[in-house]
């Protein structure tokens, strides 16, 4: 195997170099055989494993960054040096890429040359027998009465009546026999090798050309498939915006069924989406039965309630069945908060905001708003209503869901009332507003994913496991055997050895074979002498 | 929607079964203690005498006295009836919930040991040899469902929406089976492990230590018991890992976000492989690989009990509050 990598790395090298090209040749070459050698691909692929650990013990902001920002409170002098070595993003950090990298180029060192020499075998005859039969692994002597041919010809039968192919040679010390099957072991294993490598590349390009958005979505709402709409949006390094699969989904209706002890049964959202330039269609999608259209695939992947409120103020003008999702706190009972903003008052300058507690099924004890079911069986809220500036346009990011507490501290925003609501009931503020809470629905976490290596990764993983199966259930066999003059008289030795790999009790099908030679041996000489019987 | 009764009836069947595993190593122990009496002293003969001892017939005597032998198949036999009666805890807590009984940790632990347990009765009936290893085999087994029994017990109940899945009898069938079949292979190398230090003191002269080593079956045989059940189960598990990657794509929206659970299947894909490897690589052979298939096994129970209990993932569907 080493020389078939020579061979390999050695040709595209220009001959004839100067002798400095020589020394950083030969160096390099050195440095390709030894970064293509199988040991090297196992270290590496260990190397992934150990690298993917810490991924694992510590927050990833891949998978959760609220517990990246809890990790780092909770440890303010360790997580920015653990930050620094990309320890909360082992996946997508550099050193984690670099191994990746160098597992892929070895893995190609390896296994094309690998599978180059495998089909040169397949057409190659099998290779003549070693010079000592007695030295392989499971090896016998047969007496025979009858000539070396005749003795050989009757082994070549039992062979290819196993399906071995067979080659007879004339060798040194007599002649002899090379048989073999069993090819399709080293086919697995190929097939193994060239598919790791085929799920690497598709991942890789699944990252790169693939994208993730995720969006609230309140009933009767609607979203369409742009990176500006999406409430947290991922994408790889060679995604095109204008290649997005245009896609928009509104949901029409949610539902979330629950087992009587609350066990959360099965959540379902009907949807209308439509591709652009075609009508809209209609389906239902759940946990475990997302929506696939045109390489996008749309999930559930949550759900909560949107309080719906209506605001008259004073002067008699209003803002009727307003909305916003307030986000679950509590995913037993979707006990939730959220906040509602009203930067945009009429006839005045200063800007309202709702902010509080929903509970689908609420309970009061001692003025506290708490739920108890998830079901929206009496839902009720807890609102503070402030009055003032939101800062909303103080250039400073804020979150949709509760409001900004700096201006609640500087006095820019000032409490103004407070109540606890049933569905229809209302508040009444000092200035005359009126906050009504007029119902509720439901909202969807939806999400939008696109990987156009998936595909290619599933292909690969079929084609891993199937090369697998071959490698590790097939054996090859390789059988040789050698006939030379018996010691006395005109008799002849049969001398028979195996080889056998991926197998390993060998010898009861070894005897069984060398029986049943030994028998068609005794068979052929006894028909050998009584021909007429 | 639960039957309170089969429930309950599931219940008691789990700690019958926890007994009747306990009479077994009970029985195993008696089938040690009968069968090493007489096997030192031969030994002593043949060392003394200058012939080299053939470390490999050590547990594959056959002329192992009577009593032992009884003993050991009393041994077999509470053990087989004790995988029944463990297969009825699955069986009538399927039927009271209607559904898989693989929903949460509890029933997934049970399901693996239930595997161990028959690997090891189908190991030990075809080469009963092996039989020796009975009681290292059923002492873990009996500890595991004491520890599910007390830590990972869940009642009865239905499943969460995320599990109401045909994906979940495809991947966690075949976690459960890939696992069960790790659970007895890295038994069998732990024993390769004592075993092949006995055998190399033997072969220095010295006097062996232990009748109970002296019963195991030969390294050799163990580690090729070792061999083929990673060789068994690698492929197994490797679906396992692939059908899962096929259920997350539908139910959580990626096939693979090196979620907990994810990685650290993946450290134990890579750990067997490297086991596989490790016994055709010169120098790894023999101890060396073997410590790998320790570590693979470490492994698993590792993203079993830690990945469920103390991180959070997507895959907290353990049943435990
Ligand atoms: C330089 C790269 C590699 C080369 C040249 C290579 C070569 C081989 C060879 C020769 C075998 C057959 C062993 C035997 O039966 O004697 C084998 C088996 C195997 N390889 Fe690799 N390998 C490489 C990398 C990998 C990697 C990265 C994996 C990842 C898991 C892997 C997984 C396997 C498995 C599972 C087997 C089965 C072992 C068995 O047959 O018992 N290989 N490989």
């Amino acid at each position: 195997m080493t020389t078939t990598i020579e061979k390999a790395a050695a040709a595209p090298v220009p001959p004839s170099a100067p002798s400095r090209w020589g020394a950083v040749r030969s160096t390099l070459l050195r440095w390709w055989r030894s970064l293509t050698a199988m040991r090297t691909a196992l270290i590496l692929l260990f190397l992934l494993a150990v690298a993917a650990i810490p991924g694992s013990l510590l927050p990833q902001r891949s998978l959760s960054q609220s517990q990246v920002t809890g990790y780092f409170a909770e440890h303010p002098d360790l997580a920015p040096v653990l930050d620094k070595l990309f320890l909360f993003d082992v996946f997508g950090s550099p050193w984690f890429a670099a191994i990746y990298l160098l597992l892929f180029i070895s893995l190609i060192g390896c296994v094309v040359p690998r599978a180059i020499e495998h089909a040169r075998a397949v057409v190659a005859a099998p290779p003549p027998a070693p010079r000592h039969l007695h030295r392989l692994p499971d090896h016998r002597t047969i007496d025979s009465e009858l000539d070396a041919a005749a003795a050989l010809d009757v082994v070549e039968e039992e062979l290819r009546v196993r399906r071995f192919r067979v080659v007879r040679r004339d060798g040194k010390n007599g002649p002899e026999l090379s048989a073999e099957k069993g090819f399709l072991k080293e086919t697995g294993n190929v097939v193994f090798h060239f598919a790791l490598l085929a799920l690497l590349l598709g991942l890789a390009g699944g990252k790169l050309w693939g994208y993730e958005g995720s969006i609230l979505v309140t009933e009767g709402d609607r979203f369409c498939n742009t990176f500006q709409q999406y409430d947290n949006y991922r994408e790889g390094a060679l995604v095109d915006a204008a290649d997005m699969t245009p896609l928009c989904v509104t949901l029409q209706d949610f539902r979330a069924v629950y087992e009587e002890n609350l066990t959360a049964a099965s959540f379902t959202a009907d949807i209308d989406y439509g591709l652009a330039g075609s009508a809209s269609r209609n389906t239902t999608i759940g946990v475990n039965s997302p929506l696939r259209a045109d390489g996008g695939r749309v999930y559930v992947t949550g759900h909560g309630f949107s309080p719906v409120f209506s605001v008259t103020f004073p002067d008699g003008e209003s803002f009727t069945d307003i909305s916003a999702p307030f986000l679950p706190s509590d995913l037993q009972t979707l006990g939730s908060q959220g906040a509602l903003k009203l930067p945009d008052v009429p006839g005045t300058d200063t800007q309202l905001a709702l902010e509080g507690f929903f509970a689908p099924t609420g309970s009061v004890q001692g003025g506290v708003l708490t739920s108890i079911d998830p079901r929206p069986l009496d839902p009720q809220v807890a609102l503070i209503i402030y009055e003032g500036y939101l800062g909303l346009d103080s250039g400073l990011p804020q979150s949709v869901y509760s409001i900004d507490q700096t201006q609640i501290d500087r006095g820019t925003l000032e409490r103004v009332g407070q109540a606890n609501l049933k569905v229809g009931e209302s508040t009444t503020l000092a200035d005359g507003t009126v906050v009504t809470f007029s119902g509720v629905k439901e909202f969807a976490a939806m999400q939008l994913s696109h990987d156009p290596g998936q595909v290619w990764v599933l292909g690969a993983a079929v084609a891993i496991l199937v090369g697998l199966l071959g490698m590790l259930l097939l054996r090859r066999e390789r059988v040789f055997a050698r006939a030379t003059a018996g010691p006395d008289g005109p008799g002849t030795v049969v001398a028979v050895g195996a080889l056998t790999r991926g197998s390993a009790d060998t010898a009861p099908r070894f005897t069984a074979l060398t029986d049943d030679v030994a028998a068609a041996l005794a068979r052929r000489t006894r028909s050998q002498e009584n021909p007429s019987s | 929607m639960t039957d309170e009764s089969l429930a309950a009836l599931s219940d008691t069947l789990f700690s019958i079964a926890v007994g009747l595993y306990s009479l077994a190593v009970v029985a195993f122990c008696a089938e040690l203690a009968f069968g090493g009496r007489k096997a030192p002293a031969r030994e002593l003969v043949a060392a003394g005498g200058g012939a080299p001892v053939n470390p490999a017939a050590g547990g594959d005597v056959d002329d192992e006295p009577a009593k032992a032998r009884r003993w050991g198949m009393v041994a077999m036999g509470l053990t087989a009836l004790g995988a029944l009666v463990q297969a009825g805890v699955l069986v009538t807590r399927g039927t009271a919930t209607g559904r898989l009984p693989w929903g949460n940790m509890y029933e997934f632990g049970t399901a693996v040991v239930l595997v161990a347990v028959v690997v090891y009765l189908v190991l030990a009936v075809r080469t009963p040899s092996l039989r020796h290893i009975g009681v290292f085999v059923l002492a873990p087994v009996v500890l595991s469902m004491v520890g599910i029994g007390l830590f990972l017990y869940a009642s009865a109940g239905p499943l969460v929406a995320a599990l109401r899945s045909a994906w979940l009898a495809v991947h966690v069938t075949t976690a459960i089976l890939g696992f069960g079949i790790f659970f007895v292979s890295g038994i069998a190398s732990v024993m390769y492990l004592v075993r092949s230090r006995y055998e190399a003191k033997v072969a220095a002269g010295e006097q062996p230590l232990s009748r109970i080593v002296h019963r195991l079956p030969s390294a050799a045989a163990l580690d090729r018991t070792a061999h083929r059940t990673v060789v068994f189960g690698f492929p197994i598990w490797t679906f396992a890992v692939i059908a899962g990657a096929i259920w997350a794509e539908s139910a959580w929206g990626r096939f693979w976000g090196w979620d907990p659970k994810e990685t650290w299947a993946f450290i134990a894909w890579v750990v067997y492989a490297a086991y596989l490897h490790a016994r055709t690589t010169a120098g790894w052979r023999g101890r060396p690989s073997a410590w790998v298939n320790v570590v693979g096994l470490g492994v698993m129970v590792f993203n079993l009990l830690y990945v469920n209990m103390v991180s959070t993932g997507l895959h907290s569907y353990g049943g435990l509050k």
